[in-house]
């Protein structure tokens, strides 16, 4: 994976100093909170429900186990032994000192992590997908060019100041695991007719108040243009986005109202100037960045075999392990869901044993998923079974991946300010009533995500079933909605009708489940089955 | 009633006024009547404590209720890890928020 440069590790020893200033100023009354918010938000810093809560960027969420452990250490030094997994491969902390916020990001940039631009209106940490460099079917290794847009984005003095914040995720294969349409900026690198790889471009997705799923802006973009198309279409963005209206500010809003043809037209025109202006990176910067993603050493001639006489391990390896490109190898996915667990939580041991496997396992490489969970992506199948007992032994061995149990759900009311209703505990309670695995792996692929409020951090707009939670006079009450996908078959989930108290919408979801079971047709999904049956039969089954 | 919260400025803990100082305790906080805004002025100034507000409560044989349900989640901790909270020895505790 990419290590820091001297420019990246200076950069960030001299951010952690200023911030050590600011704070230092802060706490000496030098700097009222006015003044303070901006700057402790700039480094990740918040102030939720019951404490300061730190956001550490996992940049495409590829860390390394020193990384891992490093985590482990801030979890059990300085928070409450456990940090929460987040929808964006980033990792929150929940009870942090601001007096010791400064000494936690000098940690963290000795192993090349920061916390920079976690918040506020700019370009927040680039996404991508979990199994990149592994596989079969990606065109190439889809994360030099997320670090690329990482160096670039990181204080561009430009877009620093954005009318919204602004996500960029970068994938490589036609299978989506990273929701790229919900993105402000998509990107997918494809093959055109000539075979040349180059950059699918969506933009203007996104969830939110207003869920979009974002068009196509250009169909094809020549790898080495990608730093000039971004900023024709970050600059159309920061000249007419509106700034006048917190709702109404983010990029999709913008390419809605202008229309995906003129926002494009309006691209292209400036694209022809950015052109002029040679800010693309030089070729030689493109393949340092890329030296530092080059495959690992894997073995060549290993053995695909794997005994799968535990029944167990058998469970386990059907459900939480995927094909990878090169015999022998496989990755695995180590659930953060375990039944009536709270979804994307691990306490420090688990992070220090996760980090030790990646360091043993392998090739000292860790992912994060935007399903809150994590991915060892390159093991070798002789492997496995000892992955296994050592997960399994931790709690990190549920073979839920996909299935009704593996439930996204954002912090909700439990821990955050912005948010009108609990999401973790209606996760638990669906997750409990359909805890049983065999009645799990019998329903198939369901994904259900739940938000604790409009904002859509648990990707209700995308699930199967989504569920948000809204306040209905000081009460919690739960909207159920449809027929979401954040996958490569994208789609917005529909509100199903009024909504329901915490109980009442675990049963609505236990109706819907029976009206899938009943109607569905042999390797239908859930997905599936309301696609082709409507909303109709579940309405009925759910209001009567 | 009205009561005045807050967080810690150094430690970010939820906080409330108990007439002359911050207590972590719900029990602890006093009705502010019509003072709470000043009193938040005069607090926050001396740096004792970060976006202090005022909210509606309701007064209990338990003791002071919060209103709203986010304030109430805010006196005892996430109501999914009661053992973090103020009361980790009552299995309970989060009943009271609902």
């Amino acid at each position: 994976m990419y290590r820091y440069d001297e420019y990246d590790q200076a950069i960030v020893d001299a951010r952690v100093e200023e911030f050590r200033d600011q704070t230092r100023r802060r706490l000496a009354g030098e700097l009222s909170e006015d003044q303070f918010k901006p700057l402790r938000l700039m480094n990740g810093l918040y102030l939720q429900l019951h404490a300061y809560m730190l956001r550490i960027a996992i940049p495409y969420g590829t860390l390394s186990g020193e990384q891992m452990r490093m985590l482990a250490h801030i979890a059990r030094t300085y928070d409450k032994d456990y940090g929460h997994f987040t929808t964006r491969q980033n990792l929150q902390f929940n009870w942090i000192k601001l007096s010791d916020a400064p000494d936690i990001l000098a940690k963290l940039a000795t192993v090349q992590m920061h916390a920079i631009q976690t918040s506020g209106n700019c370009i927040r940490n680039i996404s991508s997908d979990q199994y990149a460099g592994a596989a079969a079917d990606e065109v190439e290794d889809p994360r030099p060019w997320a670090e690329l847009l990482r160096q670039w984005s990181t204080f561009h003095p430009e877009f620093l100041f954005l009318p919204r914040k602004f996500k960029i995720a970068v994938v490589a294969c036609e299978e989506d695991r990273t929701a790229v349409k919900f993105h402000d900026i998509g990107l997918q690198l494809h093959r055109n007719e000539a075979g040349e790889a180059g950059f699918r471009v969506f933009v203007g997705g996104g969830m939110g108040r207003t869920p979009m799923v974002a068009p196509v802006i250009r169909e094809f973009l020549p790898k080495a243009q990608l730093i000039g198309y971004l900023e024709a279409c970050l600059r159309v963005y920061n000249r007419f986005g509106r700034r006048d209206n917190l709702y109404k500010a983010r990029i999709k809003i913008l390419v809605h109202e202008l229309g995906a043809d003129e926002y494009r037209r309006q691209v292209e025109e400036e694209f022809l100037h950015t052109q002029t202006l040679g800010l693309d990176a030089p070729q030689e910067e493109i393949d340092r960045i890329a030296a530092g993603f080059a495959p690992p050493p894997f073995e060549a001639g290993l053995s695909d075999e794997i005994d799968r006489s535990d029944p167990d391990f058998a469970l386990w390896l059907d459900q939480q392990v995927a094909a990878h490109k090169v015999p022998g190898y496989a990755i695995v996915n180590i659930s953060l869901k375990p039944v009536e667990g709270i979804p994307g939580d691990a306490s420090s041991a688990q992070m220090e044993l996760m980090g030790e496997l990646a360091q043993q396992y392998s090739f000292d490489e860790l992912r994060i998923t935007h399903a809150q969970n994590v991915v060892l992506a390159h093991v070798r199948k002789s492997d496995l079974f000892r992955i296994w007992q050592a997960l399994d032994a931790a709690g990190l061995a549920t073979p839920n991946l996909g299935l009704i149990g593996d439930i996204i759900a954002c912090p909700g009311l439990d821990y955050c300010s912005l948010a009108n209703a609990r999401s973790i505990p209606l996760a638990q309670k669906i997750a409990k009533r359909f805890g049983d695995l065999d009645e799990q792996r019998d329903l198939g692929e369901l994904k259900i995500k739940i938000s604790g409020c409009i904002n859509a951090c648990g990707h209700h707009h995308a699930g199967h079933i989504g569920i948000l939670g809204v306040d209905r006079k000081g009460e919690e009450n739960y909207q159920l909605s449809f027929g979401g996908s954040g996958a490569e078959d994208a789609s917005l989930a529909k509100i199903i009708g009024p909504g329901f108290s915490e109980d009442g919408v675990v049963e609505a979801v236990g109706r819907a489940v029976s009206v899938y079971t009943e109607l569905r047709e042999p390797g239908e999904r859930f997905l599936d089955t309301y696609r082709r049956i409507g909303e109709a039969p579940f309405k009925e089954a759910i209001y009567g | 009633m009205k009561l005045l919260t807050g967080n810690d400025l150094v430690t970010g803990d939820v906080t409330w006024w108990t007439g002359s100082g911050w207590s972590r305790h719900l029990e602890q906080a006093v009705d502010v009547g019509s003072q709470g805004e000043a009193i938040a002025a005069a607090e926050e100034a001396v740096r004792r404590v970060n976006g202090p507000y005022v909210i509606q409560a309701e007064m209990t044989a338990a003791g002071p209720r919060p209103a709203h349900i986010k304030d109430r989640i805010r006196a005892i901790g996430p109501t999914v890890r009661p053992d973090l909270g103020l009361k980790p020895a009552d299995p309970t505790v989060g009943d009271w928020v609902i």
